[in-house]
């Protein structure tokens, strides 16, 4: 695709489509590089770290330092791979694949103790104290049959997310 | 025992300031109703509602919305269209925009040779050399809505000029300012700019008694507060308009009021400008053109069209906070105008929000996790 041209062809869009196993349709490849394109502001072919935080809803969002090591500099083809485990058809695998992620921010395949509650204190903030968040979570993990030294693998997320819906659905707008 | 922290510490400044958010985001962002029953390890670990939130955000959000220039379909697409755009091209520039140019010229030299002397001859105070340069300033506005045939209704009574009251107006480009300045001769707030128009803001708009102000001091907001709570006591002044945006958005949208204009003790005139897309948008993408550029596009158009509507001027109700006030008269102008509100601060297009915006969210966040741990 080389730079961002404000056109994408139809070799594109099929070459992007594959890319993200068809989980969006070519409608809604086409209205996420309108959004790239608004997002890049220098048509550089990627989006810095920068052009997401000018998001405010983004910059807002608890998790948004880790996502934001996961999606800077992207390019389109990849900013496409992302949202698709949000996409409506990705299987709850892809998508308690993206959370592994998320908490696996060293990419050791494994999610220690420590790393659940490094993902706490983004989402609590200063409303919880250390031993509180250490506190809940060993408890919790317990009771779920793990202990405090146990590394959780992708499959141990896939056990105890797959039990009940994973409600990660976002609607690509198309007009 | 394990000492419980309050997470409903004492609510911030700024939350009072803001309306609340949650209220606007359309109820796709709310996705998890609250979630009850004992905190499993599942409920710990699904941090799929945060992170639908933040992808949600990337692909679309409700402010980035606000100053998208929203592009109408193409019409000149057939074989018997083009031609005939091409010779609307052809009449625009080289016919309509040469005239255009001409009519602008005259009209500057008409304003200079009389301005010019009447500035420097009369004294400051002077209220012939006031009335004198209002009728100028109304003048060359004129003349410059006329150079990109400004088709402009006014709808409702002309303002009178009478103390204590200040109008506020929804915010597209600079030439806001020119449409209402050239029904009445108006004292304006602005960024201060570089170039030409800092040039035009230091002479002229300064005998009509402007405010200037500077988004990036921090100081700011106390001194601008004060020069505008001094004008408005003055009697002989001009009357003041706010754009309280301060920011120009895309004429689909308007984005919060600042609460200046709406703390100074006075009647609040509100008046809403909508323009018609017909032949040029009129949306000023400070991103993507100066100016200059987008004053050369509106004079290479056929025409601008708009309506104004002078609003019912209002009052702040007794009890009613100062913003409060705002978002009752953004209300009526975005009402009039056909816009959507939207809860974010104009500003957030120059700097990154507050960290307190994400502390209601953490602050939901402990309170579900606490309280389903003490459930059964």
């Amino acid at each position: 695709m080389g730079t961002a041209s404000s056109m994408l062809t139809q070799y594109d869009i099929e070459e992007v489509q594959e890319h993200c196993d068809n989980l969006f349709s070519q409608q809604e490849i086409v209205s996420l590089y309108q959004r790239f394109c608004q997002l890049d502001r220098n048509a550089k072919g990627f989006i810095s770290s920068d052009e997401f935080l000018s998001v405010p809803e983004f910059a807002m969002n608890p998790l948004s330092q880790r996502l934001l090591k996961m999606v800077d500099g992207i390019n389109f083809k990849d900013f496409v791979a992302f949202l698709s485990a949000f996409s409506a058809k990705a299987t709850a695998q892809h998508k308690i694949e993206l959370i592994f992620k998320v908490y696996d921010s060293d990419r050791n395949g494994k999610v220690s103790f420590n790393d659940i509650v490094e993902v706490l204190k983004d989402l609590s903030g200063s409303f919880m104290s250390d031993e509180q968040r250490e506190r809940v979570l060993s408890q919790v993990l317990k009771e779920a049959g793990y202990t405090k030294d146990s590394s959780l693998t992708l499959d141990d997320f896939i056990k105890v997310l797959g039990q009940s819906e994973l409600k990660m659905d976002v609607e690509i707008p198309v007009d | 025992m394990m000492r419980k922290t309050n997470p409903k510490s004492q609510s911030t400044e700024l939350e009072l300031d803001q309306p609340n958010i949650e209220d606007y985001l359309p109820s796709g962002h709310t996705i998890h109703q609250e979630p009850h029953g004992k905190l499993r390890l599942c409920d710990l670990l699904d941090i799929s509602p945060t992170l639908s939130e933040a992808a949600g955000a990337i692909v679309d959000d409700s402010f980035l919305r606000c100053f998208k220039s929203i592009r109408s379909e193409p019409w000149n697409w057939n074989v018997y269209l083009f031609p005939l755009w091409c010779f609307g091209v052809v009449i625009r520039y080289l016919i309509l925009f040469p005239a255009r140019v001409l009519l602008l010229s005259f009209g500057w030299m008409i304003f200079l040779s009389a301005f010019i002397p009447v500035h420097l001859l009369l004294k400051r105070d002077n209220s012939v050399r006031k009335n004198i340069e209002r009728c100028l300033v109304e003048m060359i506005c004129g003349f410059f809505v006329a150079s990109w045939t400004g088709v402009v209704k006014y709808h409702g009574p002309r303002p009178s000029m009478r103390p204590k009251q200040v109008f506020v107006a929804n915010h597209t480009s600079m030439i806001d300012f020119i449409i209402l300045e050239q029904m009445t001769a108006f004292a304006v707030i602005m960024q201060k700019h570089p170039g030409w128009v800092g040039l035009l803001q230091n002479t002229i708009l300064e005998s009509v008694g402007c405010i200037w102000f500077n988004r990036t001091e921090a100081k700011d907001r106390e001194i601008v507060a004060r020069k505008l709570r001094e004008h408005v006591q003055g009697a002989d002044n001009n009357p003041l308009l706010i754009f309280p945006e301060g920011t120009c958005v895309n004429n689909h949208y308007s984005v919060m009021f600042k609460k200046g204009a709406f703390e100074l003790g006075c009647t609040v005139c509100p008046v809403a400008i909508k323009y018609n897309k017909i032949f040029v948008d009129a949306f000023w993408n400070s991103r993507k053109q100066s100016f200059t550029k987008h004053l050369l596009q509106l004079m290479t158009s056929w025409a601008v069209v708009c309506d104004v509507w002078y609003l019912e001027p209002q009052n702040q109700k007794p009890g009613e906070t100062s913003i409060e006030f705002a978002e009752r008269v953004r209300e009526i102008i975005s009402q009039r105008a056909g816009l959507k509100m939207v809860p974010w601060d104009g500003y957030l297009k120059y700097s990154r929000p507050s960290p307190k915006l994400r502390e209601g969210k953490q602050r939901n966040f402990v309170e579900s996790v606490l309280r389903r741990l003490e459930e059964k």
